[in-house]
């Protein structure tokens, strides 16, 4: 029986392209992270509005208060009544109150309020806010796509 | 002079492509782990002054705010649209009034900066039909369908309405 001398190849895979491919999908999820610090909560459906349009530079000092379907506000993380929203935002306008400079008027309250949730409960956010001290709100939407 | 033939030989430089390519696989899945898809979001500004409004003669440059009350069926759906004392068939319709109102037609005007809207609406309406109001007044799309021409910028809300079918 005749044995043939086995042949050694030296399989050098050709890495550039992978190498590429690497590059390019670590350049893409380096341009696409969102390092924003916008609260948006997947509990909350906005409005959808044909006239929305993303936000232009940032909003002075935001405080986010979102209103759930049920009328519950979520604030900080916690679930609580609108009324409740009164202690919170109270010691916020403390901290704005002792800051120097722009801050010292007061932030802007950005709503963002279910579709759904009766307009009377946003009323009473917005009040609870007022005598907190705030007067600048923004109420946010969806842009119609 | 005489040149030694070990000193032209070329090396063969092995770059170890290995300990490159773990890292560049850990940004990726550190950039994946980290990535929050944020559906863009639109802005309305409302202000809500906390003062009462000064009793007394208005300036004469003030313009009085526009009206505007919406009205709530039992089902917080959208019965009614009033503006001063004039009921209105749709938002369309408010929205066609705010433009001849402020006489907009390529760029905001002097009336559409200083003027006033003051919305007033049941408590039991739902918010998306306050926001299909805001938007009417706040602005329209241009021919392009992309341009946003504003209208009226200052709003506010009125006092907080009754819900349909409250006591008094």
């Amino acid at each position: 029986m005749q044995i043939h001398k086995q042949q050694m190849f030296n399989c050098n895979p050709d890495m550039t392209p992978m190498i590429d491919l690497t590059f390019q999908l670590t350049f893409f999820f380096m341009l696409s992270l969102n390092f924003s610090s916008d609260v948006q909560s997947d509990l909350v459906r906005l409005p959808i509005s044909d006239i929305a349009r993303p936000v232009e530079g940032a909003v002075e000092m935001p405080i986010t208060i979102q209103t759930l379907a049920s009328g519950m506000v979520l604030f900080g993380g916690d679930q609580m009544t609108a009324q409740a929203l009164r202690g919170p935002l109270q010691r916020e306008q403390a901290v704005l109150a002792g800051l120097a400079g722009r801050y010292r008027h007061g932030g802007t309250i950005v709503i963002r309020a279910d579709r759904e949730v009766p307009a009377g409960k946003v009323q009473e956010v917005i009040r609870v806010c007022q005598d907190a001290g705030f007067e600048k709100f923004v109420l946010r939407a969806r842009p119609k796509q | 002079m005489k040149f030694s033939r070990a000193g032209s030989e070329f090396e063969r430089v092995d770059l170890m492509m290995t300990p490159m390519i773990d890292v560049c696989f850990q940004m990726i899945i550190f950039f994946v782990a980290n990535m929050r898809l944020f559906t863009p979001e639109g802005d309305f500004n409302v202000t809500m002054p906390i003062a009462a409004p000064r009793e007394g003669v208005p300036a004469e440059a003030q313009i009085p705010p526009i009206k505007i009350r919406l009205r709530a069926d039992a089902e917080g759906n959208l019965a009614g649209i009033q503006m001063g004392q004039r009921p209105l068939r749709s938002l369309k319709e408010l929205r066609g009034e705010i433009r001849q109102i402020c006489g907009v037609d390529r760029g905001p005007t002097a009336i559409s900066m200083a003027a006033e809207a003051q919305l007033d609406f049941d408590a039991n309406l739902r918010y998306e039909y306050v926001m299909d109001a805001v938007s009417a007044i706040s602005g329209f799309l241009a021919s392009d369908g992309q341009t946003v021409i504003p209208l009226i910028e200052k709003i506010k809300f009125g006092p907080p309405g009754r819900a349909k079918g409250a006591l008094p």
